[in-house]
């Protein structure tokens, strides 16, 4: 029983990163009043580029590559939804749909058309001297380095939010873009910079998915994390230090559902999928859960700034 | 020592009217300088210009010695210019620490905290650094709003109309505050309508008539009636010939309304009583925030009251003050705009159905009847110049064969062409039986068209005793009934 | 032709330049034959009756009908980007009434299966409505999550209470014939494009001819002017503009299931409720630029196929033509928007 514990608490760590790391991007593009759909497609394109620059030039490379494929993307995206003030939703759409056809065509290029067996160099799971060997939670502490890095990052976003003058001016043009250009806040400036600190993090969760967890790529292999990261930004109530929860509580359920197959086949796992979106909903109904969304969110730049 | 704020030649106008010409205003360090005017004479769009939210078309800006032809909200902030809006600036959801940090440019985090602290103390203001700034009171609101412009280095503070707003032991609270400000060396200009405040607290008065400096000295070297006179105009007030009418059959009967608030600013309505009879053009003389809106909206069934009994007869027609965002959809047809109007009896309109060919023959109709100018029924309704958009509202507010009209502010911003021919409209609708109510800003254009006058100051509707000169009306207006 | 017309037209020849640039680009950089891929995609999705009827039609329903509701949806101001998780409400539903009506004469049947659909898309649809106007859950964020609800209830489903009978596949058992929308002899294009074009030409005259539709329109434009001039309750609009999207990605879901696949599995859509969201915004919410816009992404997936299969080129090319169109559509709205009301300068 423990051994399972054990293993369970271990993956579900693991699935977790990849959607730490896109809500995490995904809150401080929202906390600037823009709700990135793009995020989906920017992960993909890390994860190919993380396929890619590993299988080039090792794992760092890789994640080097992912970074730059997610900024690209979030350029696109910024591009059209910040600079242009176009609707946000439709946008975010099209650049995901633009992203799963690239990806899809640049692997099938790269790898033939059936790009099977890939195997890539991967990130080995790095012991925590000490913690690693605590029973039940060692495992914890055996994870691939793109894991720590995810956990330390939600502290460090916080700081960056709510410590930092760029934070502070990040959050006003996302609560309300009018008047913080009155206080002489750049608003599509920071807007743009928050959607690419946002898509660079997204490239990176799928770095973290074919480096970390998976040690390949498969077309549209993110399936959706991209916008789980969407509802874990808000069940997390748009703070980073509450999203890293609410990202181990999806991947605890993501994970949970093998667990549960093997186990009790009598109860649908489905229950498990589908519960953390209904628990978000019902938090988001609550005056705590609601009172934190930013309140431009969503809004086109152009209206908000009056032009 | 150099004047933190000096203003030479400033002229601005927005479209063809003129708002300032060629306005020479000084600050010198460390004074409070009330600047007084009535309604639309000016005093806020010359500290816009002060501050850089609006850019004149001549005249230069000189902060702290630097001389620039126009200036930026961010450039201002340099030079140590601080502005308190008449409306809330802060952003709601962040907290009065964050909002004041955001103000200053400080970077956030326990410094900020501690330089907050001691801008309170020096201001002798507390409020919860914690607290988000919208669920403050409008009072701390208000305080919240001198904080961010006494944050940073602060060398001048601009007021605009900062009791308008308030309650007056709030007013009072922050007027000390500006003169403890004082005394530590950041001068001030109180922008006001109200006399006693500007004596009471102004080191120096400048006064603006439209558009135009009246008057400039030191306070003590005036009197209270040589004020008056600058301010109203020195003209002799013309006797008031109030135009001609058989009131007949009440139409609108209201008693003790009382309405919020809207937006969170300003009166509200308090506890009004009124009566409107077919035939009566009536005028509400009122400063900004008194309640006129309230009134006006609740009577036109668009605001709910909070009080009161409230009674009509017949079709209501309401015109909004702002045209372009309320009145009209400036992306849609004159035709789409015709039709949106609710209540317009017409054949094409029968059940569910629009027969858009109908409807646009009616709206061409109307364009040709009041000498509209526009390309035709399909051109849009943003395309129209501000006097044909107010006279196509007024056109179909009328053929709607309305008892009541209710206006608000219909001639803001026309020429004075185009206001005449409104108020002419106006006139011939009450003419023919129409009870008219109309608020507009400007007393001498309310009295040349209305039948009696009601005045709302402080939330608390007066009426003007028949024959009440415009000096009357205007210290009325003023909330003073006694001052002479 | 009126100018702002022009314009769209201009704008939508332009977007659609960029669509295929932008596949001549991707297909030369990667080193494939531009021309014969181009080709396969023409002939799989236009140029044969084969691919027009069976493989571009009946995918066009769908989209058609999700791209009408979600064009009555944004017209109105409700941001629905849930219409997937809608269209899965009215499939499951409508497989279930499907399968217990074997006896039913056919046009009976049928019918209750599309109404079932609809209805069950209407009732999920209510659930961000009533987030909205009584918690205000902003929509754009409740409906995204309910995708994932329907798509979780659906692959209980399917593996549960409607598996086929044998408990081989994860797929229900297939409709009784009473319950399938009829064919066109030979083709797989079934009776909902009948339907589909019905509905379109109903909402063009929803909208262009009565009042309810133009208050629709107008409330979605302009709010305050809408309410204080026109005294529409903006509320009420919200509300019925998301149901009516709602209901007919439920239809859409209850068609498919009736007129296409006649049996339920996961993965049923292949993102039609996301790809309705750029039918509709390519034909700028005009009801019959809908069903002209549904039939060109249709035809572009069906022939994406072919292609594939025909010159070897892989099928989700497609997906960055439609990326591209939809992107240049948005980039020359704002360009248009900044020509029409210049900065104000402050």
């Amino acid at each position: 029983m423990e051994t399972e514990i054990t293993a369970f608490m271990a993956s579900a760590v693991r699935v977790a990163t990849p959607l730490l790391l896109a809500a995490l991007g995904e809150t401080v593009a929202e906390r600037g009043g823009v709700i990135n759909l793009g995020i989906e497609g920017a992960m993909l394109a890390g994860a190919l580029g993380a396929a890619i620059g590993a299988s080039a030039g090792g794992p760092w490379a890789g994640v080097a590559a992912a970074v730059v494929a997610g900024l690209v993307v979030g350029a696109l995206f910024a591009l059209v939804a910040v600079v242009a003030g176009a609707e946000q939703i439709i946008a975010g759409t099209a650049t995901t749909l633009g992203c799963i056809g690239l990806t899809g065509v640049i692997y099938r290029h790269h790898y033939g058309p059936g790009g099977v067996g890939l195997t890539l160099p991967t990130f080995p799971a790095t012991a925590i001297p000490g913690f690693s060997a605590l029973p039940i939670l060692g495992p914890l502490f055996r994870q691939s380095i793109l894991t720590y890095a995810a956990f330390l990052l939600a502290p460090a976003l916080w700081w960056l939010l709510w410590r930092t003058r760029w934070g502070l001016r990040l959050r006003a043009a996302g609560e309300a873009g009018l008047q913080a250009r009155t206080r002489g806040v750049p608003v599509r400036r920071v807007r743009t910079e928050g959607v690419l600190l946002g898509a660079a993090l997204a490239g990176l969760a799928g770095a973290s998915l074919v480096l970390g967890q998976v040690g390949t790529f498969a077309e549209r292999m993110t399936a959706g994390r991209g916008f789980i990261a969407i509802a874990i930004v808000a069940l997390g109530g748009w703070n980073p230090l509450r999203v890293l929860p609410a990202a181990l509580f999806f991947g605890a359920a993501l994970a949970l559902q093998y667990v549960l197959q093997a186990a009790v086949p009598a109860v649908p796992y489905q229950v498990v999928l589908i519960l953390p979106y209904l628990l978000t909903l019902l938090v988001l109904t609550t005056a705590a859960g609601r009172a934190k969304a930013p309140a431009d969110l969503g809004r086109r730049a152009a209206s908000v700034e009056g032009d | 020592m150099t004047d933190p704020l000096r203003l030479t030649g400033i002229s601005k106008r927005f479209g063809s009217v003129v708002a300032l010409q060629r306005v020479d205003f000084r600050v010198a360090p460390g004074e409070i300088h009330a600047l007084l005017g009535e309604n639309g004479a000016g005093k806020s769009t010359l500290m816009k210009v002060a501050f850089g939210l609006t850019r004149p078309e001549a005249g230069t800006i000189t902060l702290a010695g630097v001389e620039y032809p126009f200036v930026t909200p961010v450039i201002a902030r340099r030079h140590g210019v601080g502005m308190v809006h008449q409306h809330f600036t802060a952003i709601p959801a962040l907290s009065v620490l964050e909002n004041v940090t955001l103000a200053a440019g400080w970077r956030p985090g326990r410094s900020a905290w501690l330089r907050l602290r001691d801008t309170m103390s020096e201001a002798g203001i507390t409020l919860d650094p914690d607290t988000r700034a919208g669920d403050l009171s409008a009072g701390q609101k208000q305080r919240l709003e001198v904080l961010q412009a006494l944050a940073g280095k602060t060398s001048v503070l601009l007021l605009d109309e900062p009791s308008s707003v308030l309650s007056p032991p709030d007013a009072e609270a922050l007027l000390d505050l500006v003169r403890r400000s004082r005394d530590r060396g950041v001068a001030a200009v109180l922008i006001t309508h109200k006399l006693g405040e500007a004596l009471e607290y102004g080191d120096s008065i400048t006064v603006l008539r439209r558009g135009a400096v009246a008057f400039t000295g030191p306070a003590d070297q005036v009197t209270r009636h040589v004020l008056i006179q600058h301010m109203l105009g020195d003209a002799p007030p013309a006797p008031v010939t109030p135009p001609r009418c058989n009131p007949g059959a009440v139409r609108l009967e209201v008693a003790n309304l009382s309405v919020d608030p809207l937006g969170g600013t300003g009166t509200g309505l308090r506890q009004a009583t009124l009566q409107l009879r077919a035939g009566e053009l009536v005028g509400v003389a009122a400063l900004e925030g008194n309640g006129h809106r309230e009134l006006l909206r609740c009577l036109a069934g668009l605001v709910p009251s909070s009080g009161g009994s409230l009674q009509r007869s017949g079709v209501v027609s309401f015109i909004p003050e702002d045209r372009t965002t309320e009145g009209l959809i400036g992306e849609f047809s004159l035709t789409r705009n015709v039709a949106l109007i609710r209540g317009t009896p017409a054949p094409w309109l029968a059940g569910p159905w629009i027969d858009w060919s109908q409807a646009s023959q009616h709206t061409a109709s109307l364009l040709a009847r009041h000498a509209i100018s526009a390309l035709g029924p399909d051109a849009l309704a943003g395309s129209l110049s501000g006097g044909n958009q107010q006279r196509l509202l007024i056109a179909e507010a009328l053929a709607r064969d309305p008892a009541i009209l209710i206006a608000e502010n219909p001639t803001r911003g026309l020429d004075v062409q185009a206001a005449t021919l409104v108020s002419q409209r106006l006139g011939e609708a009450a003419a023919a039986g129409v009870a008219v109510l109309v608020f507009h800003p400007d007393l001498d254009e309310l009295l040349s068209i209305a039948t009696r006058i009601l005045v709302l100051a402080g939330g608390r509707l007066h009426e003007a005793k028949v024959g009440a000169t415009r000096d009357e009306i205007g210290r009325l207006m003023l909330g003073e009934p006694d001052a002479a | 032709m009126r100018p702002e017309r022009w314009r769209a037209l201009t704008a939508l020849g332009l977007a659609l330049t960029a669509g295929l640039v932008a596949l001549a680009v991707s297909l030369t950089l990667t080193g494939y034959d531009a021309a014969s891929a181009l080709s396969a995609l023409w002939l799989g999705g236009f140029g044969t009756s084969e691919g027009l009827l069976s493989a571009t039609l009946p995918r066009a329903v769908p989209l058609i009908l999700i791209g009408l509701g979600l064009g009555v949806a944004f017209r109105g101001g409700a941001l629905n980007i849930g219409a997937e998780g809608q269209f899965y409400a009215g499939a499951g539903v409508a497989t279930w009434i499907g399968l217990s009506l074997g006896g039913w004469p056919r046009p009976v049947a049928v019918a209750l299966v599309l109404l079932g659909g609809a209805g069950a898309g209407l009732l999920y649809g209510l659930v961000p409505v009533w987030l909205r106007l009584r918690f205000g859950v902003l929509e754009v964020i409740s409906t995204l999550l309910l995708n994932f609800v329907a798509e979780g209830v659906i692959s209980y489903l399917v593996q549960g209470p409607l598996m086929e009978p044998r408990h081989i596949y994860p797929q229900s058992a297939l409709l009784p014939l009473a319950a399938r929308l009829p064919l066109w002899t030979g083709t797989r294009l079934h009776l909902g494009m009948a339907l589909a074009l019905t509905l379109a030409v109903g909402i063009w005259v929803f909208e262009r001819r009565t009042r309810p539709g133009f208050m629709l329109y107008a409330a979605g434009v302009n709010p305050s002017a809408a309410w204080i001039m026109g005294r529409i309750d903006t509320r009420k609009v919200f509300a019925l503009a998301l149901l009516a999207s709602a209901g007919l990605a439920g239809l859409a879901g209850g068609a498919e299931i009736s007129g296409s696949t006649y049996a339920l599995f996961q993965n049923l859509s292949p993102g039609y409720g996301f790809t309705g969201i750029a039918v509709a915004l390519l034909a700028r919410l005009h009801p019959l630029g809908i069903v002209a816009s549904g039939l060109l992404f249709a035809g572009l997936e069906a022939g994406a196929g072919a292609m594939q299969r025909d010159a070897g080129v892989p099928a989700v090319i497609v997906s960055v033509v439609e990326a591209a169109i939809i992107l240049t559509v948005l980039l020359g709205d704002a360009a248009s928007r900044r020509r029409l009301s210049p900065a104000t300068g402050i």
